[in-house]
């Protein structure tokens, strides 16, 4: 155990210490450590388990790239975060951070057994193993699997933090500042352009942080832009996602570092448009492939570096490197100028640069070259290595506590990716590099693939003695997966990296293969004997690190989730403890139940009301649509199914409305109340869909016609005034209409004034009483609703919700479109025919109406069901057999759509489609529920006055 | 998220704006009666899937409200061009 803290060197504020816990133990660390910097410091090398064995693990990277380090830090209830980067977590005063994925302890993990067990694992274990039979998934495998392979926990209480969101737009949008990025927003600052410089990081610098001789340029360049009023600088701000026409998302962390959460947003989103994006983001160091690589202690040397001359921490007492690329020597050389002991270079080239030899030669580093390392000694952490020549001779010893991996370096093209650019091979680099963009972007620096790093090699797998099977030599450290998973997958027969990445899981974990992708490529690409680009290069998607759910969801949780329509009458409905149900976007009163009534007994109470004095019912809901224009009335004619234009103005007609292919998609009853004036409803859902289906037909198919199409839905609050004492409660309240029935019959419509209100007073029905649709302004809606329940009150005048109004509507067989008909149902299944105009010529979805699918015989058809016991009310959505004896699984003929008790008839009543339901009036069908099946009768829809005597008064 | 040219507002505004409204340039039968089946069938049902450019309509539902046509690129996802209903295809 072996990290400790440099005495001199570093980033970090040596005079302002930083306590805090890790798994209930109390550390200190500096104001500018990260989490894993100061742990390390600290002698911590064992900072997780992994995913599938459950193997102890340490720090690989310094970054966002690290796969191991997977931290939770909790911040009180609600304020857990699990799956943190202890390489990106910020540490503050008094932070609670804990490791993840193990149990009791990090140090003895019962989950371990796995990794003794690992011959059973292979690839693909998860789809070959927990197969069969289909419940044991459910009930058996997926929970232990969960318990046992898991991220951190999901925190269960609400999370208090609000999260904030922003638009931005610029001319420049630069994406990482390391000194690619730097130099490139110096560029542009001198011009008079907007510009945005983002970094994930704490500071800007980037790669410049760790090399203390680029400080002074740092500083001097960090002035010019603070004094470049024309550049916004986000620091600790992730861009995640590269959208379309450079639209980037991106988000800011603005809390989590602090030791007191202030007030304000925990996180911001930033969506920018830019005009041009540059990305700087940067190479990350690829890992070597080999026995051990996974153990504690064995790191990538630009981390090792990172830690040393950022932070100050030294990674071992005594430490080796192993390399394919020169950075990972002028990186040992860099270590050892801050003091740590280095044991040994081994490179598994022959042959590197005679000034790379001469300086450790000169550091009295002891150099291997052609040689490769062949096993880490250490469970916990590294206590030694094993080398041999790259022929498997000469193996031998070296004792060290850290091994650092330099395998060269993977240009970070995520965002680059993100915006569809496609990416070219680059066999020296081993590397795919940005080639040629679909957005105004370019890419500078190691993101682009020019690096000053060196030169290097690309291997595979390290050249082992050792029996390639039994091997645990790691390709992807988070998800578990080892070279000779993938060569199995290879073996089994998958070819595309896409599917070998499914069956092996490469590449699939949390940091989306940062460290893996290309690692895996080249395996498999040796595997196959076939060049790199002819397998693929698996799809980087958004995000490029894992984000919260709050960021992304913003201001739109709980009552911002999504706008809640309320009419002018809502509050009074509120007032009077109305139960609600959502109709579309829209609140509505479902029953207003009295002290002592559930909603069987409310519905029960307010049906009776209706149909024997009068009730009162809040339909502003209603979509409508005023229709103006010399061709209104023909407009009409084309998309309904029944005849306009002799429909005389004053009165009202109801709409059946079809798309072109013949199915139902609306209806409502409308008004004609001038030659070139209609007033259309809309079921309440439908307004929005069938403004736009006329809009369509308007604009485009007939843009001759001379009419206006206006949303007029939320102009007016609709007052349904319905049963026998309807026209007395109406009487003393209108002016200028003269409300008998020969005056004002049954579907008509007339303007004039209730309470001194101008009103659209519809004589209509969807209850099958003597009813009127009272339209007045919106604003006054509340107002004449109390006017009008005052004026009822001596009739016992009965407010009702839209469960009455169900009932009621089915009781007269007034079908409801979305629910008895489901975008399948023509008028003619839905008994509708009379609606449809015979000698209309055409009309939108007329000659849908004579496919031979449509005129085939056995369409389900809706049809009244009642059940041979009258107190069952069936379920809604029940399916429907002939025959309930036949084996299963049965042959469904129909469902149930709407089924209500009726308290007028004293008896369940239902609606369903039932399979050529018209042809079998009177015959029985079976409704098979648990426990019971059901006997029911089919019959007319209409159950209630079917000679309408009622609405003729 | 995508930029839109609304050729009716003449300016390129954020495609929450707009609602996609299928193919473009199929236009409804003017005696849809005299058509048969499987002239009505393709009418009705039959749609190109192009890689490629694909002529299609928008409605800048959240704007002016005009229906329009585009040229998409189905691969990139990129507006070649956007004209008004009416004119020819491009
Ligand atoms: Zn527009």
């Amino acid at each position: 155990m072996t990290g400790y803290r440099l005495p001199t060197g570093g980033r970090i504020n040596r005079a302002a210490q930083v306590t805090f816990s890790f798994d209930g133990s109390s550390f200190v660390g500096f104001e500018g450590d990260t989490l894993a910097s100061a742990l390390l410091a600290s002698g911590v090398q064992l900072f997780g388990r992994s995913f599938k064995y459950h193997r102890p693990r340490g720090l690989v990277g310094s970054g966002s790239e690290e796969p191991n380090a997977l931290i939770s830090v909790s911040r009180g209830p609600g304020r857990f975060t699990p799956n943190l980067r202890a390489t990106n977590v910020d540490l503050y005063q008094g932070m609670e951070a804990t490791s993840q994925n193990r149990w009791p302890s990090l140090k003895f993990d019962f989950g371990a057994i796995n990794d003794r067990l690992g011959m059973f694992f292979p690839a693909g274990f998860y789809n070959k193993t927990f197969m069969w039979p289909r419940s044991f998934w459910e009930k058996l495998y997926e929970p232990a699997i969960r318990r046992m392979a898991g991220l951190g926990q999901a925190p269960t209480e609400v999370d208090p933090d609000h999260y904030a969101a922003t638009y931005a737009h610029c001319d420049v949008l630069i994406i990482g500042a390391g000194p690619a990025g730097i130099d490139a927003a110096l560029e542009a600052a001198a011009t008079n352009k907007r510009i945005i410089l983002i970094d994930e990081q704490d500071e800007l610098g980037g790669g410049a942080l760790s090399d203390p001789a680029l400080w002074p340029w740092l500083d001097r360049s960090l002035k010019a832009l603070a004094a470049s009023p024309n550049v916004t600088v986000l620091t600790r701000t992730t861009a995640f996602g590269y959208f379309h026409d450079n639209f980037i998302g991106a988000v800011e962390r603005l809390t989590d570092h602090l030791a007191s959460m202030p007030d304000g947003p925990r996180e911001k989103l930033w969506r920018i448009r830019a005009t041009e994006v540059i990305l700087a983001q940067g190479a990350i160091e690829r890992p070597l492939v080999f026995d051990g690589n996974d153990t504690p202690g064995v790191m990538l040397a630009s981390a090792a570096k990172v830690f040393a001359l950022r932070y100050g921490v030294a990674v071992g007492q005594s430490v080796a490197l192993m390399a394919s690329h020169d950075s990972g020597w002028n990186d040992a050389f860099a270590l050892a100028g801050a003091g740590v002991g280095i044991a040994a270079i081994i490179d598994v080239r022959d042959i590197v640069d005679e000034a790379l030899l001469a300086k450790a030669n000169a550091l009295g580093i002891e150099v291997r070259l052609g040689h490769s390392v062949i096993g880490v000694r250490g469970r916990l952490g590294v206590k030694g290595i094993t080398v041999a020549r790259n022929d498997g001779t000469a193996a031998s010893d070296i004792t060290c506590d850290a091994l650092l991996m330099a395998g060269g370096w993977t240009p970070t093209v995520h965002l680059w990716s993100h915006s569809k650019g496609s990416l070219a091979w680059r066999e020296d680099l081993g590397a795919f590099v940005p080639d040629v963009p679909n957005e105004n972007v370019r890419c500078v620096g190691a993101c682009a693939g020019t690096w000053n790093f060196g030169a290097g090699v690309v291997v595979d797998v390290l050249p082992t003695p050792k029996d390639p099977a039994r091997l645990k030599a790691f390709v992807d450290f988070q998800n578990d997966v080892t070279a000779k998973d993938i060569k199995l997958a290879v073996r089994e027969g998958f070819r595309s990296i896409e599917h070998i990445k499914r069956y092996t899981t490469n590449g699939m974990a949390t940091d989306q293969g940062k460290t893996s992708n290309l690692n895996g490529l080249q395996i498999a690409s040796t595997a196959l004997n076939k060049p790199v680009t002819d397998i693929g290069l698996t799809t980087f998607r958004p995000p490029y690190t894992p984000q919260t759910f709050g960021a992304l969801a913003g201001h739109a949780k709980g009552a911002l989730f999504q706008p809640t329509r309320k009419t002018n009458i809502d509050s009074w409905a509120e007032e009077q403890g109305a139960v609600f149900e959502l109709v579309a976007q829209w609140r509505r009163a479902r029953y207003f139940p009295k002290a002592g009534e559930d909603m069987l007994a409310a519905v029960n109470r307010e049906c009776r009301m209706v149909r024997s004095s009068v009730g009162i019912f809040d339909a502003s809901t209603l979509g409508k649509i005023e229709v103006v224009g010399p061709d209104a009335a023909e407009f009409l004619n084309r998309m309904y199914t029944n005849p306009w234009k002799a429909l005389e103005p004053g009165r009202c007609r109801y709409g059946l409305l079809l798309k072109e292919d013949g199915f139902i998609t609306d209806d409502g009853v409308s008004a004609r109340l001038a030659p070139d004036r209609f007033h259309l409803t809309t079921t309440t859902g439908g307004a929005a869909r069938v403004l736009n289906l006329m809009e369509d037909y308007l604009q485009t198919e007939w843009p001759d016609l001379n009419l206006w199409l206006t949303s007029t839905s939320e102009h007016y609050a609709v007052i349904a005034l319905q049963g026998p004492n309807a026209r007395k409660v109406l009487e003393p309240l209108v002016e200028g209409i003269d409300l008998s029935a020969e005056a004002f019959p049954h579907m008509a419509i007339r303007e004039g004034t209730i309470c001194g209100i101008p009103t659209r007073l519809f004589r209509v029905s969807f209850t099958g009483e003597l009813g009127y649709e009272i339209n007045v302004p919106s604003a006054y809606g509340r107002t004449l609703w109390e006017r009008i329940m005052a004026e009822g009150a001596r009739y016992d005048i009965t407010p009702y919700g839209t469960e009455t109004m169900h009932v009621l509507r089915a009781e007269k067989g007034f079908i409801i479109v979305g629910q008895d008909t489901d975008g399948t149902v023509t008028p003619f299944d839905a008994g509708l025919d009379w609606a449809v105009g015979k000698k209309k010529a055409d009309f939108v979805g007329k000659r849908s109406l004579a496919r031979p699918d449509i005129v085939a015989p056995g369409r389900k058809q809706l049809v009244g069901l009642l059940t041979d016991d009258p107190s069952i009310v069936l379920e809604e959505g029940a399916q429907i057999v002939a025959d309930p004896n036949q084996p299963v699984p049965m042959k469904m003929i129909g469902h149930v759509t709407s089924s209500y008790w009726s308290e007028t008839l004293g008896r369940s009543i239902a609606m369903a489609l039932v399979e050529g339901g018209h042809s079998k009036m009177g015959q029985d069908i079976f409704v098979p529920m648990p426990g019971k099946t059901h006997v029911a009768k089919v019959s007319s829809m209409v159950f209630y006055d079917a000679e309408g005597a009622r609405l003729n008064v | 998220m995508i930029l839109i040219h609304c050729p009716y507002c003449d300016e390129k505004r954020a495609e929450l704006e707009f609602a996609y409204a299928g193919q473009a340039h199929i236009a409804r039968p003017l005696d849809p009666s005299a058509l048969s089946d499987e002239e009505w069938e393709t009418y009705l049902f039959i749609r190109n899937n192009p890689r490629g450019r694909h002529h299609e309509r928008w409605r800048h539902i959240h704007g002016c409200g005009r229906f329009f046509n585009a040229v998409r690129d189905t691969v990139t996802d990129k507006f070649e061009t956007t004209y008004k209903a009416g004119e020819p295809r491009k």
